[in-house]
């Protein structure tokens, strides 16, 4: 008995102690980020803006780790950070920007900021307000929390179970959009240049010696 | 009593960290010297002879001279990304391998999204190279990490298409997982290099292009770029650029490892070759898997920049977008899918 409650007793320490290492982290992450986020819109190098807008990406991800939902903090790091900030990066070093030029206007786009800020926190909130569980989802964890399949089931199954069948229109329609939008960029980049000398793989490869050499015999003193 | 146990488990992580770090710093200095032998042995060279016998403790005798030299920072670069560029490339590197099985239920982190994260931390990889390339304030720098960020980021997606295959043959993000999948009856014929061979193939060539190895080296080309991101660095941050590399040479060699070639299972199931410690088969793998990438830089002249591209997005994109759907399909129709 004595020992079944030192044990509860210890269970709850160490459960205590685990939520305060939580929050410990919890706190870390969410300072950095909203810090990093702060620095991306006051930095003065636009260089220096996106690198601190992928420490705020990393940070999102290290949140999304400590709520448990390791393949979506996972994900932002592949998609954000390892390819779209990238292109950010490539394009902003690209870019010669004038620093002071920069400076001179920042004040003025300050009211358009903060009305574009606001809209968002309006937008945010109404979402929030608005916040419903789908139909479903909510049955289908008690009915595995009751066969006590939570920790059997990782986070990147229970996304697909529902992702792949009761959201399958809407999925489908995600891949449409980012499709068009795909073809919209081909297009407006694409140009057939009259000029240009192209490579030829297939015609190169098919290339063979006997198509490409003659071997003459040349005489000597009588040449060709 | 429980922060205690807290404490201890955190000291024992450490421990095991280190050794691992230990370990693996260790191995890459043999295997830095391997790919310098290998090197010399195909141009029939000597290759590094003098310190040791058979020059064995060349590469700690490198590591004497860089720590020893002096670091010089251009007068024009960002001082504080030039510092930090070699620091996020090495400890990225060495990050990746906290989640990397040596042997069976010998890991640091046995996440269940083990691959995920060695993907990302990879992808991570190159913001060293960007930010060396563009706090050096120099052209060639420049232009490599231009290069650079194009070509890691074209060959990532194709390695990831390879990846999802993998998946979806063993059923499981987690590295231990896939390695146990191939476990079977046959050994080495279980392994998923065989049914899934092109895709091998494919991941073994953009894992030299994601690794910058030759031969697409592009970002290093010394005819073109001097010494591409690296030509202003010197002393300890080169130092520590050229072991983030081999590093991560070492981290595509373990994941081609554990993907295809079945981490730590011994080739030939029966008795006397399961009586060797899964670690043992595990290290001859990546010593195969690196043998192929110092051949490679070996015999294979260096690629020109379009056909890079060309390779990456017009070869490799297309075909292993189509093994996606004819793996999905073979498994889904043959009823062998993995539940």
């Amino acid at each position: 008995m004595l020992g079944g409650a030192n044990e509860r007793e210890t269970g709850a320490q160490r459960g205590a102690l685990r939520m305060s290492v939580a929050a410990v982290f919890f706190y870390l992450f969410a300072f950095v980020l909203v810090g990093s986020a702060f620095m991306v819109i006051s930095s003065r190098n636009p260089v220096q803006s996106v690198l601190f807008l992928i420490l705020a990406f990393v940070n999102a991800a290290g949140l999304f780790l400590l709520i448990g939902a390791e393949f979506l903090g996972l994900i932002l790091v592949v998609v954000y950070v390892g390819a779209v900030a990238v292109l950010f990066l490539f394009v902003v070093m690209m870019l010669d920007v004038d620093f002071v030029e920069l400076r001179q206007g920042f004040l003025q786009y300050l009211p358009v900021g903060v009305l574009v800020g606001l809209i968002f926190l309006a937008e945010l909130v109404l979402v929030v307000g608005a916040w419903a569980t789908g139909p479903g989802i909510s049955a289908a964890v008690s009915a595995s929390a009751a066969q006590g399949q939570v920790a059997e089931v990782g986070n990147v199954q229970a996304i697909a179970r529902v992702l792949y069948t009761d959201y399958i229109y809407f999925f489908q329609a995600a891949g449409f959009v980012l499709l068009v939008a795909m073809i919209g960029a081909i297009v407006l980049t694409l140009r057939h240049k009259v000029n240009v000398k192209r490579q030829n793989i297939s015609a190169q490869v098919a290339r063979t010696p006997e198509a490409a050499m003659k071997v003459v015999k040349v005489r000597p003193g009588q040449g060709l | 009593m429980s922060w205690q146990d807290t404490l201890l488990q955190v000291l024992i992580i450490i421990g095991q960290s280190l050794a691992l770090l230990v370990a693996l710093l260790i191995f890459i200095a043999y295997i830095l010297l391997a790919d310098r032998k290998v090197w010399a042995a195909v141009q029939m060279r000597r290759g590094p002879n003098v310190v040791g016998p058979f020059g064995l403790f060349q590469s700690f005798a490198d590591l004497l001279k860089f720590v020893l030299k002096e670091p010089t920072i251009p007068a024009g670069s960002n001082k504080v990304l030039f510092l930090l560029a070699p620091l996020v490339t090495c400890v990225l590197a060495l990050a990746a391998w906290a989640v990397v099985p040596i042997a069976d239920g010998w890991v640091i982190a046995d996440i269940n999204v083990g691959v995920l994260y060695i993907f990302a931390i990879s992808s991570l990889g190159v913001y060293g190279i960007i930010m060396g390339g563009w706090a050096s304030n120099s052209k060639y720098p420049f232009l490599a990490a231009l290069r650079s960020a194009a070509q890691m980021v074209s060959y990532e997606v194709s390695i990831g298409f390879v990846i999802i295959t993998v998946l979806m043959c063993a059923g499981s993000l987690n590295l231990s997982g896939i390695v146990e999948a191939q476990n079977g009856r046959f050994g080495l014929l279980n392994w998923y290099f065989l049914p899934l061979l092109p895709m091998f193939v494919i991941f073994f060539i953009s894992a030299l292009a994601e690794t910058n190895r030759p031969p697409f080296d592009l970002v290093e080309a010394e005819s073109e770029l001097v010494a591409g991101f690296m030509t202003e660095y010197g002393s300890t941050p080169y130092l520590l650029f050229m072991l983030g590399e081999y590093v991560a040479i070492m981290t595509m060699c373990a994941m081609g490892t554990i993907l295809f070639l079945g981490g730590w299972l011994s080739p030939l199931p029966f008795a006397p070759f399961t009586w060797v410690p899964g670690v043992v088969w595990f290290v001859l793998k990546l010593c195969f898997m690196f043998f192929l990438f110092a051949m490679a830089k070996a015999i294979v002249p260096r690629y020109r920049y379009d056909q890079l591209m060309r390779l990456g997005w017009k070869v490799f994109l297309p075909i292993s977008l189509i093994a996606v759907v004819v793996v999905a399909s073979v498994l889904h129709f043959t009823g062998t899918a993995p539940q």
